[in-house]
């Protein structure tokens, strides 16, 4: 192999790194939607209880 | 886009096509008489200029129809576009200052593309800062949008600018001269797979991007709408 080797393997190696590290921010990204995602759901559940017990209860936080 | 078939079509296409790449680039081609292994960083440095590019002139369309239509999805697609152009545009200048080293003797020098394309990446990091901390309001799109077509108009420049101004910068694909400076056809070839796995990634990114930013815009409309409801069956007056 030629003598700029290591800046070849440099280049390439970043490369891959960095879209690497691109995809597990996506992904990180998608486990704190699917966090999230969770939490609506389990809020939509507990207004609907609370329709159908037929009024208004203790107001409920917005987390 | 958002198809979870073709997404995951997409995804095994770049796994091959990269794999093919890194075969062409490492045992097929032969590398250049003059340059020597480092003109090997060239097969990745120009598809990631092309596909950095190619995000920033989405982001430009995408930045005309929010303002004209003012749907979220286009600014979702917009950011989408931003960030992944971002990602592209900095590994596109990393590469380039890497193969510049040995090259050129120097990591960077302020000649007319590489200060255009420097400027371009200020520019779209300033887009992202402004969407990283302003919250998603209309106004704060509408500002994300000007400045993505503001931007845009940069890259047709950073293109030009070898043709146009004094640079030391090589023109390998159109030279001044209207060839290309490619003489091997296996450099062609190998060129041309190298484009499209980063079309393909970047096609695969940008969809699993633009998917997530569409369902966070839905479940933040969805999370207003159950806290009004919340708030209307605490209080029935």
């Amino acid at each position: 192999m030629g003598a700029h080797f290591g800046y070849l393997f440099a280049a390439y190696s970043i490369i891959f790194i960095v879209i690497f590290l691109y995809v597990m921010f996506i992904w990180r990204r998608q486990a704190a939607l699917d966090a999230e995602l969770r939490t609506l759901e389990a809020r939509m559940a507990a207004l609907a209880e609370r329709s159908a017990a037929g009024g208004p209860t203790e107001p409920q936080s917005e987390a | 886009m958002n198809n979870p078939t073709i997404r995951n079509w997409l995804g095994f296409s770049t796994l091959a096509l990269m794999l093919a790449s890194l075969f062409m680039v490492f045992d097929y081609v032969p590398p250049d008489a003059e340059m020597g292994i480092a003109q090997l960083i060239f097969y990745f440095h120009v598809p990631l200029a092309w596909v950095a590019f190619a995000s920033f002139g989405l982001v430009a369309i995408a930045g005309i129809f929010y303002l004209w239509l003012g749907d979220q999805l286009w600014d979702d697609l917009g950011y989408a576009a931003a960030e992944t152009g971002m990602v592209f545009c900095t590994l596109m200048i990393v590469a380039g200052s890497i193969w510049a080293k040995p090259i050129w003797g120097t990591w960077w020098t302020w000649d007319s593309r590489l200060t255009m394309t420097f400027i371009l990446w200020l520019m779209y990091g300033g887009y992202l800062m402004l969407r990283a901390s302003a919250d998603d309001t209309p106004q704060v799109a509408r500002f994300g949008a000007v400045i993505g077509i503001v931007a845009a108009l940069d890259v047709p420049i950073v293109i030009v600018s070898v043709r146009m101004w004094r640079t030391i910068h090589p023109a390998v694909l159109v030279t001044k001269q209207g060839t290309h400076g490619l003489e091997d056809p296996r450099m062609i070839w190998t060129l041309m797979v190298c484009l499209a796995a980063f079309t393909a990634l970047w096609a695969w990114l940008l969809m699993l991007r633009f998917t997530q930013l569409r369902t966070r815009s839905r479940m933040g409309r969805l999370s207003s709408r159950i806290a009004f409801a919340t708030a209307a069956a605490s209080d029935p007056k």
